[in-house]
């Protein structure tokens, strides 16, 4: 009976702090899902609103002209020299006969993009079964008509203030209505390098810089990464010095990407004489950068394969090197890859480091080689942010969402690398 | 299997670091420019029909800054130093005396044209009309006492109305760029520094103590009135869209091209317009330079035609694409001369 009471009275004092327990519990749990939930939500914002400025970006007004190509205005030993914005004019005009005066009739030019000369000599260029012909061709439209299709600015207000006149707005609604003037896909957008007039500029030029920087940091920083880290958890014995080492690659893991640039600067361009704005020395400074993150992951999934596994391959008689390259290093790979993707995306999202060596330039000709001058995509978006035409501003969140693009799609590929060949013992 | 990855992968360590010395400096086919991000849009569109025209390949630009192209410009002979720098005011004697002393003797300056800085505020607000005493007074970190000479306090003004009973009574707002941008450079030159000149005895320093009177027009407020924006125009445009009581100062481009959203602010009683930048009635203009490399001229391809194709009226003149982007033009026979300077690569004497 008393044994009975006292275990009653140990229950009563559980039970009584019990609701306070399951309490406390559920407020952790709602702490950490809050922490979540803004965190989520202020992605979504940042999404969204990068969408919401950009997609109109894929989209661009294009006006559809008749094109004389008249065999008189041609020269066939010299295409390059003939004079194709006439041929845009004379396009122009035909749609609209009453415009006359020298005024209104550079107005009425300005409808339509200024790189359509351009485009009319490649198009002859390539096919000079054209001349003689007459052409419907659709020609993309000014950047300041494309936001005013767009919605981007407005129609009303004093005519002073606005960057089209009443005039041409009663032209481009009359474009409209003849069903000569439609926002068509932007494939500008992926084909051409960068251009100072909005409806030429694309972000070729850029990927490929990305691309080439890419490649080289990844053929730098992978396979010095690992041999650096094989070397440090495998062979190097624990001294004083590999303490060093190993203090010093932390640190440099969290040395400000800056600093590197300036390092470049100093060596690849001054000691070495590299060329500047060269997507080569822009991939020796970034795997200078991404290093220091390969060398720590991979030393961490070199170090999660369990021992038993080189004491057995030790056992029966293999040597130091065969254990690793046959064993350990296979056991390792699929953490070592995730790191060098996650170091490689930190890389392709960084500005700073290439300001000092010259990629955060104007570039339109599209890089072919790892010596060419170029650019990268976070640059060109650097860039475009700062361009007084109003019509950047869709292109720069347009190029964001092409970035993020890039780095969602390789944090999966690291995600699923884990997934599918990480081994847990 | 693995083994032959692992071998490939120390082959390319070997390759990548043997590769560098190799591919270092070789010819270079295509201009190199640097400098003035303000001269930058306007350098880019040249480049971009010069590359697009001709048979050269496109100019590469990078923008550093008026001081930061200077000092590349300026860092000696040779393919892998910069042609031409940009610069949105004129090289310094410092900077010149640089260039000489690393084997850069020949330089050619050619002016091509005007930008006018302007203060601008929402058009959500009214237009603000300012004098340049009213902009030294509301900037600057320390202003007179009124009526005494020779005395200053740290700036007392809260509100524009202090500055000016005529002016509204908000607070004073101003965003602007910091110190290491030309903008700002020549804002403090010709603004900030034309409103201390009103003060005689401030202007009389001038010529007696050079360095004090630089102190006293060229500092601005650092108790938050004057609020650094960074280099971002675009920024500041929306930050004043955002907040209708401030005030940006920024570049003519920017207003030109959101003239529906803000309003610049007339100063000295002149709307900083097209017209009355070119005309200098509006006070708070400075003109635009690049400097050319001549010794690189006939050694890197397309620099003649590239000055050729900046210096021609389709480009810099009145109705030329240049005017389109918001460059002010000069007038007819200033352009004339520098064109026929920047041909015949007149080099650059300073006194």
């Amino acid at each position: 009976m008393q044994m009975n009471d006292k275990a009653q009275t140990t229950m009563d004092v559980v039970h009584r702090g019990l609701a306070r327990r399951y309490r406390r519990e559920r407020l952790f749990r709602r702490l950490g899902l809050t922490a979540v939930l803004v965190s989520i939500g202020f992605l979504a914002l940042l999404f969204a609103s990068i969408v919401a400025n950009g997609w109109t970006a894929f989209q661009q007004t294009e006006i559809l002209l008749d094109i004389d190509f008249a065999a008189d205005h041609f020269d066939v030993d010299n295409l390059a020299r003939a004079n194709y914005s006439a041929l845009v004019k004379q396009g122009l005009r035909q749609l609209f006969p009453d415009v006359r005066g020298r005024k209104d009739r550079r107005r009425l030019y300005r409808l339509v993009s200024s790189g359509a000369a351009f485009l009319l000599q490649k198009m002859v260029m390539q096919d000079t079964s054209l001349i003689g012909t007459r052409q419907r061709v659709w020609l993309p439209a000014d950047d300041e008509v494309d936001m005013l299709i767009k919605g981007h600015i407005s129609r009303v207000g004093p005519e002073s203030q606005r960057r089209l006149s009443d005039r041409q707005i009663a032209w481009i609604d009359h474009l409209t209505a003849l069903g000569r003037l439609k926002k068509r896909f932007n494939t500008t957008f992926f084909t051409a390098g960068d251009s100072r007039e909005p409806e030429l500029a694309g972000i070729r030029g850029a990927m490929t810089g990305s691309l080439l920087t890419m490649l080289v940091t990844l053929l730098l920083s992978f396979p010095m990464g690992v041999a650096a880290a094989v070397y440090l958890e495998e062979f190097a014995p624990r001294t004083w010095w590999t303490d060093l080492i190993e203090v010093n690659i932390n640190n440099l893991a969290a040395v400000p990407s800056i600093v590197f640039g300036l390092l470049g600067l100093a060596f690849f361009l001054d000691v070495l004489g590299l060329p500047r704005s060269a997507p080569l020395v822009g991939g020796m400074v970034l795997s200078l950068m991404t290093l220091p993150t390969i060398i720590i992951a991979s030393r961490a999934s070199l170090k999660s394969v369990p021992p038993s596994i080189r004491e057995a391959a030790l056992g029966i008689g293999a040597s130091r090197m065969q254990v690793i390259v046959h064993h350990v290093l296979p056991l390792a790979m699929p953490g070592m890859m995730t790191g060098t993707i996650i170091g490689m995306a930190q890389a392709l999202g960084e500005t700073a480091p290439l300001l000092m060596i010259g990629m955060v330039a104007f570039i339109v000709d599209v890089p072919s080689t790892l010596t060419d001058p170029a650019t990268v995509l976070p640059v060109q978006i650097y860039l475009w942010a700062d361009a007084p035409e109003r019509a950047f501003v869709e292109r720069t969140a347009a190029a964001i969402m092409v970035l993020l693009a890039f780095l969602i799609c390789m944090n999966g590929l690291a995600v699923f690398l884990r997934r599918r060949f990480e081994r847990r013992w | 299997m693995l083994r032959k990855d692992f071998c490939v992968a120390v082959a390319l360590l070997g390759a990548a670091v043997a590769v560098p010395p190799a591919v270092a400096a070789r010819g270079r086919d295509y201009i190199s420019i640097v400098g003035s991000s303000t001269v930058y849009p306007f350098a880019t569109t040249v480049a971009e029909q010069f590359g697009k025209t001709t048979r050269f390949k496109t100019p590469k630009i990078e923008s550093t800054g008026s001081g930061g192209g200077m000092k590349l410009f300026c860092a000696g002979v040779g393919i892998e130093t910069p042609d031409i720098t940009n610069a949105s005011r004129r090289i310094k004697q410092s900077e010149y005396a640089n260039c000489r002393k690393n084997g850069v003797d020949r330089i050619t300056e050619v002016r091509i044209g005007y930008d006018g800085i302007v203060l601008a505020n929402s058009k959500e607000a009214p237009r603000m009309r300012l004098s340049r005493k009213d902009i030294f007074l509301a900037l600057a970190a320390e202003v007179p006492v009124s009526g005494k000479s020779g005395r200053l306090v740290p700036n007392p003004y809260r509100t524009w109305k202090d500055v000016d009973p005529a002016l509204p009574d908000t607070r004073i707002e101003v965003l602007g760029p910091p110190p290491t941008s030309g903008t700002r450079d020549a804002f403090v030159e010709l603004a900030m520094q034309g409103g201390c000149s009103t003060f005689d005895w401030i202007k009389a320093l001038k010529t007696t103590d050079k360095s004090r009177f630089k102190a006293i027009c060229h500092t601005i407020r650092e108790d938050g009135a004057y609020i650094e924006a960074g280099e971002n125009d675009n920024l500041i445009v929306q930050k004043l869209e955002a907040n209708p009581r401030a005030v940006g100062i920024f570049g003519f481009s920017f207003l030109d091209q959101n003239g529906d959203r803000i309003q610049g602010s007339l100063v000295d009683g002149e709307e900083p317009s097209f017209d009355n930048i070119a005309s200098g009635r509006y006070p708070v203009s400075r003109p635009l330079y690049f400097y050319v490399k001549d010794a690189h001229v006939g050694v890197i391809p397309g620099m003649r035609e590239y000055i050729a194709e900046f210096t021609s009226d389709r480009a810099w003149g009145e109705d030329g694409y240049l005017a389109d982007k918001g460059l002010i033009p000069m007038p007819a026979g200033e352009r004339r001369k520098y064109a026929a300077d920047a041909a015949a690569l007149k080099p650059l004497v300073l006194e």
